[in-house]
């Protein structure tokens, strides 16, 4: 009797397993056990592990308080399209809007220093991805997400956006700037 | 002679064929086929364009077409194949008849309106919103009314299945419990019936939201239950394929599982375990917990995994097991030597089966831990690994079986035979290719669903991807070039058949058996008295476990040498 027939023997749950078979499922267990234990080991041991702290907002709320940032810190304007630069304080809280189709504004951030970024889109969802550094995180309106992030080399560096925005969705890309 | 009832007794297999199922599963496979047709042309498109040096379509057409893409053969093919595959396993295995199949049909018609009016809105442009369809972005409401006709269809398919299940039993069709792969068939579709209601519950709401009767949907919760139907709809594409896997290897060689305990339990798993699994798409999103975005990505200790891997061992096991029964017993693999590598159902069934291992389930499972996610989420990785799974893994194994069932069901020679035997080897090439080639354009960090990476038109804002990107980029071209030319070749081979194939008589058997008789117990036996030693099996699982192994760690180094996330 093959696979397409019922099992010859009707009480096949009693039939033993086969020892490769049993060493296999072993370790395939333990494989999955490794890799179970490695997501919290990383919360623990490793430096990437992206914040999950959420506040409601609104599009009007966070260009307000984006705006206010920008009047605070800006230090100078860069690039065809005559964006601000701000830069903050170290350690400092950063705010960046994603909207169709840009980022804004421009951030200046210390190498090594750790900023409270506050994301959130002002209108359909985009995807933050941070090049060459390869840091890819969902953006979607009326949330507002916060994660730190430290630069770890200076530089100039790109943000792209990787989720599907409408027919500009090629035309968002903004920069962030990290300095010695 | 009832109409309901009757049936032929297949020459060939020796199978019952009730004319209620065998119209229906010709039906939903045809209709399957012709929308792997339309979605591969798609695809070719999409693959051309992102070629920076041809860049064939405009972006307008490039989002349209790449939407029209996604929904023609990750949802209307896979679906309408595995409505045959759930009427063939529960009619045809347990020579029973179909449980009404007025409604089946109503199920099937639903389908093709569904199927049919997406592709007309969606050339129409004015739905350009991926296969996703995230809020707030906007489809026409006949986008959402299209999807929502074809799911209800694909429900009252499932039901059917139950339905013919009940009958079976009832009937006492047959003894004991039902077969192996059946019982596979049954775990697909189960997660069906999930995926299916996920769907509901997030297309409903939105439908409305698109007329002007609901004021907002929540980002977030869109989100969540719309991969509760996302990805769900892909373990039914696993849970379907691994089931054709057990089938070809029981057609060809007469296998049955080295365990049917093992074998069983490990498809109850996917039941169990798999749907947790649709968070791997919400890693990088806000307002979930990290202990709920572990959970779920372990999909509770990759349980789920586990029942992959156990597959990935007792199906090409049980195959070795069978041939060594049958005197191919000398070294290690000359069992897999002696396959017939020139017979599309098992070269399309065993490519399937290694590339569904190594490219689709490692990459799965890699990208899929919380924090790897990082790197990888909405690159063009994303695409890569899922071309692995999808196309690779199911829509290969689905072309395997149909190189089997096609002529079988229609009474018809295959036709083309020197062409049918290349197929599998230029799609499977060719596929290869793609989702090699796309992930490696992702680990550079290349977005998905993107028209130009050189960013033209920007106003002088640009990044400058690496030169290997485009290369990777050129080189998936030509992959897709290749996948689509053995794509093409089967959808004719098929059609061909269908139409042109070498008629047969009713009890006329064909050139060739088509069925090998199941390997009994004393041919087991006699194998050495070792009935279930499998050591080629055992070899090339841990091959594949080593290499499981290193590409996770590599994975985790990257991630370290990153900037700090917190």
């Amino acid at each position: 009797m093959s696979s397409l027939s019922p099992p010859a023997k009707k009480i096949w749950w009693n039939e033993p397993i086969h020892k490769s078979e049993l060493l296999w499922i072993s370790l395939v267990f333990v494989w999955g056990m490794v890799m179970t234990f490695m997501m919290p080991y990383w919360h623990v041991v490793g430096k990437q592990n992206l914040g999950t702290e959420t506040y409601k907002t609104t599009p009007k709320a966070f260009q307000a308080t984006t705006q206010e940032f920008v009047d605070k810190y800006t230090v100078r304007t860069e690039g065809p399209r005559n964006y601000p630069v701000v830069a903050p304080p170290a350690g400092g809280d950063v705010y960046l809007i994603a909207r169709l189709w840009e980022w804004w504004p421009i951030v200046e951030l210390k190498k090594g220093e750790t900023y409270r970024f506050h994301l959130s889109s002002l209108d359909w969802q985009h995807g933050f991805s941070l090049q060459p550094a390869n840091i890819n995180i969902q953006v979607v309106p009326n949330y507002e997400h916060v994660f730190t992030l430290t630069p770890n080399a200076s530089g100039e560096y790109s943000i792209i956006c990787n989720e599907y925005c409408g027919i500009g969705h090629h035309l968002m890309i903004g920069k962030l700037l990290v300095v010695d | 002679m009832m109409v309901n009832n009757s049936f032929r007794t297949c020459p060939d297999t020796g199978l019952k064929f009730f004319s209620s199922a065998e119209n229906l599963i010709k039906a939903n496979a045809v209709a399957g086929v012709v929308f792997l047709l339309i979605g591969g042309m798609f695809g070719l498109l999409v693959g051309l364009t992102r070629w920076q040096a041809v860049h064939l379509l405009g972006a307008e057409d490039f989002y349209m077409v790449l939407t029209a893409h996604g929904l023609n053969v990750l949802i209307f093919w896979m679906i309408f194949f595995e409505i045959a595959i759930l009427y063939f396993c529960s009619s045809v295995l347990l020579g029973c008849r179909l449980a009404t199949p007025r409604w089946a049909w109503v199920g099937f018609g639903l389908m093709v309106i569904g199927a049919v009016m997406n592709n007309v809105i969606v050339l129409q442009g004015n739905s350009s919103v991926m296969m996703t369809s995230y809020v707030p972005l906007e489809a026409h409401p006949l986008f959402y009314l299209s999807l929502i006709l074809f799911a209800v269809g694909a429900l009252i398919g499932s039901f059917v299945f139950f339905g013919t299940l009940v009958v079976a039993k009832a009937e006492k069709t047959y003894e004991g419990s039902v077969p192996l792969v059946t019982f596979g068939a049954i775990t697909a579709a189960i997660i069906a019936v999930f995926t299916i209601v996920s769907g509901a519950i997030v297309l409903i709401p939105t439908l409305l939201w698109s007329v002007g009767l609901v004021g907002e949907i929540d980002v977030l919760a869109y989100r969540m239950i719309w991969w509760a139907f996302g990805h769900s709809s892909q373990q039914i594409n696993v849970a379907a394929h691994v089931s054709v896997w057990y089938a070809i290897i029981a057609i060809l060689f007469g296998a049955k599982p080295l365990s049917e305990k093992v074998s069983r339990t490990a498809f109850l798993m996917y039941i169990l375990f798999l749907q947790l699994a649709s968070v791997h798409h919400l890693l990088v999103d806000p307002g979930l917990s990290s202990n709920f975005k572990m959970f779920n990505t372990s999909y509770a200790m990759y349980l789920a995994v586990m029942a992959s891997m156990v597959h990935g061992l007792t199906v090409p096991g049980s195959m070795e097991a069978a041939q060594r029964a049958r005197g191919h017993n000398a070294g290690l693999f000359t069992w897999l030597r002696k396959a017939p590598w020139g017979n599309p159902a098992f070269s399309g069934m065993f490519i399937s089966l290694v590339g569904f291992g190594f490219l689709g389930g490692i990459t799965g499972v890699v990208m899929g831990a919380e924090q790897i996610n990082i790197l990888i989420h909405n690159t063009l990785y994303v695409p890569g690994h899922f071309h692995a799974t999808v196309v690779l893994g199911s829509t290969l194994a689905f072309m395997a079986l149909a190189y089997w069932l096609v002529p079988v069901l229609f009474r018809r020679e295959l036709i083309w035979k020197g062409l049918a035997k290349w197929q599998p080897y230029v799609f499977g090439l060719g596929m290869t290719g793609v989702s090699l080639f796309l992930m490696g354009a992702g680990t550079l960090g290349v977005p998905r669903r993107h028209w130009d990476i050189g960013f033209a038109g920007t106003g002088g804002i640009t990044h400058e991807f690496p030169a290997a990107a485009y290369t990777m980029l050129a080189l998936n071209g030509m992959s897709v070039i290749l996948a689509v030319a053995g794509g093409a070749a089967f959808c004719l081979i098929m059609v061909g058949t269908i139409l042109f194939g070498k008629k047969l008589g009713n009890d006329e058997p064909m050139a060739e058996p088509c069925i090998v008789a199941p390997v009994t117990d004393e041919e087991y036996a006699a194998n050495g008295g070792s009935a279930f030693a499998i050591p080629g099996t055992i070899v090339l699982a841990l091959v594949f476990f080593v290499s499981f192994a290193l590409y996770y760690f590599i994975n985790w180094k990257y991630l370290a040498e990153t900037w700090g996330i917190g």
